[in-house]
């Protein structure tokens, strides 16, 4: 009895002195996480002048903001399908490499992930400009005749999106193979499937947690980049330049606020799907 | 037939993969390669050269951006390391209430849009007379880089067998010795391999930089996305290259202290 009592004493305390060290976290989520988001919310909600009112949000129903809108999500959606056709294989193929390879092949898919889009997309800058590397070889094997204006094009602009964000598709599909009991395509194929038969039946039913979580990992930030455009050229607005100009350009707060909360709603929206449909936590790598 | 499909596979994978690696390497490379052309463009080699580093390092405004990023993503690491750190052996060794809602704020910044926290970040900041500047900077990204430490620790101490703790517990060590002597070493090499990430983190953020900086701060990648904007120079693939050199030292002791750590 006195043991528990003192059992339970202890329990406490360490209860107590884990709390105190929550406390510094706790603060950053309140004071830099939840305050700010709050703080654009009550923007979004009242005018210039304090007053309570919903104008902002009927504001973004204008034809040319919901084009942006679509457009972003059109943009999303085809960087989540390339992203998906090109890493699922690559994914599925790190998986069934051999041991040794393994660990290499996850370093040389996580560095790119981790360094700075900005650079990587200045990379594709010089190789896709009118005199860089990729029109000239096409030059040199004769393709061509005229150099291709390639940057400022759309397919240029999805270029880099897919780029920057394909390592969060290969590395959830990677997982999810990883994790297969590659048995079950085994005795699939011993009952005579086919091995395409095998692939849609066994294999893909069984990485789809993994093909979700690539997808909502990919389609998530791919609608709130904003530097993309503007650097690949071609001045084409996307969501993210349509707040960057409401808040610096049109210099309305209460407008881009409310346009920020369109953003954060609808990328909300997406993940508590993901989650409702049981998806995995996405938080860890 | 079983055998010739399954060698056709073993045949297409490194194939498929190398090309894809080739692809997804080929534009770093050029960035590298031509912050070493003695010409000023970036796209017709005209020799090898290393002016652009000396050029690069007698610029006063370079050096000082280079100094503040240097600051700002040692700074925030570190505070994200302690904050991080912290809640992790706090949260995942306690359950008390609200403790799910402290996790889930704390871990938001990897879900929201970046700019909207940068806007946000603005928003509040001028609204209520924070000065925007080195300050504003490091709380910003400290909050954006508690995350990684928070996530990399909880799932290490996650892992990790309570009866390691509970025997030295029994063995009549205090809460705080147990921490200090077993829990501490024990999720170091997470400790550091979060906090290497988000000193990479940092060194690479633009979005909320860009947002929260003032007229007398100014971070490497906001020179290079300023200089991009008016078209590549071999300057700015210069630092470029830097700051990728820096950006994959840190990812790449942070994967080998963890994967280090796996094994054991």
């Amino acid at each position: 009895m006195t043991h528990n009592a003192g059992k339970d004493a202890r329990r406490a305390r360490e209860t107590r002195r884990n709390m105190l060290f929550v406390a510094p976290m706790a603060l950053v989520a309140v004071l830099l996480v939840a305050l700010p988001l709050i703080y654009v919310m009550g923007m979004a909600l009242t005018t210039a002048e304090g007053a309570l009112t919903l104008d902002n949000f009927k504001g973004i129903l204008r034809a040319d903001y919901l084009l942006v809108f679509a457009n972003s999500l059109k943009l999303a959606f085809y960087t989540t399908v390339i992203s998906l056709l090109i890493g699922y294989p690559f994914g599925y193929c790190m998986a069934r490499a051999p041991k040794r390879w393994r660990f290499i092949l996850m370093m040389l898919v996580i560095i790119p992930f981790w360094t700075s889009a900005l650079v990587r997309i200045y990379g594709w800058k010089i190789l896709l400009q009118g005199n860089g590397l990729i029109n000239t070889v096409l030059k040199g094997l004769g393709l061509i005749e005229k150099n291709i204006k390639f940057l400022g094009s759309y397919g240029s602009v999805l270029l880099a999106m897919v780029y920057c964000l394909i390592s969060m598709m290969i590395l959830p599909c990677h997982s999810a193979v990883d994790k297969m009991d590659f048995t079950l395509v085994e005795a699939a194929r011993d009952l005579g499937s086919k091995p395409w038969r095998a692939f849609i039946d066994v294999t893909l039913p069984l990485t789809m947690p993994g093909i979700l979580a690539g997808c909502v990992l990919v389609f998530v930030p791919s609608v709130g980049i904003f530097y993309l455009s503007d650097i690949m050229g071609g001045g084409m607005v996307l969501v993210g330049n349509l707040i960057r100009d409401q808040l610096l350009k049109v210099r309305d707060w209460h407008m881009g606020s409310a346009m920020s909360m369109v953003l954060i709603v609808l990328t909300a929206g997406i993940y508590l799907v993901y989650r409702r449909s049981g998806g995995d936590d996405l938080g860890v790598f | 037939m079983a055998a010739k499909k399954r060698k056709k596979l073993r045949l297409f994978s490194p194939i498929y993969m190398s090309l894809v690696l080739i692809i997804l390497y080929l534009p770093i490379l050029m960035v590298v390669i031509y912050s070493f052309n003695a010409g000023r463009s970036v796209s017709a080699w005209s020799g090898f050269s290393t002016q652009w580093y000396t050029r690069l390092f007698s610029n006063r405004l370079m050096a000082d951006a280079l100094i503040d990023s240097l600051v700002l993503a040692g700074l925030s690491s570190l505070l994200a390391g302690g904050i991080g750190t912290l809640g992790a052996i706090g949260l995942s060794r306690s359950h008390f209430k609200g403790a799910g809602a402290i996790e889930s704020v704390a871990t938001l910044p990897m879900m929201i849009p970046e700019l909207v926290l940068g806007m946000a970040y603005l928003a509040l900041f001028t609204g209520v007379g924070v000065k925007l500047g080195m300050g504003a900077l490091v709380a910003t990204h400290t909050a954006f880089c508690v995350p990684y430490v928070f996530i990399n620790v909880k799932s290490r101490l996650v892992g990790m067998d309570p009866a390691i703790e509970e025997a030295a517990r029994d063995l009549g060590a205090e809460p705080m010795r147990v921490l200090r002597d077993i829990t501490l070493p024990l999720i170091m090499p997470a400790v550091v391999s979060g906090m290497m990430l988000a000193a990479a983190m940092s060194l690479d953020d633009v979005v909320i930089s860009f947002f929260v900086t003032s007229a007398e701060t100014t971070t490497l990648p906001l020179k290079i996305y300023t200089g991009l904007k008016s078209g590549g120079t071999p300057e700015i693939n210069a630092l470029s290259t830097l700051m990728l050199g820096a950006i994959f030292l840190f990812v790449a002791i942070s994967q080998l202290i963890s994967a280090r750590s796996e094994k054991k």
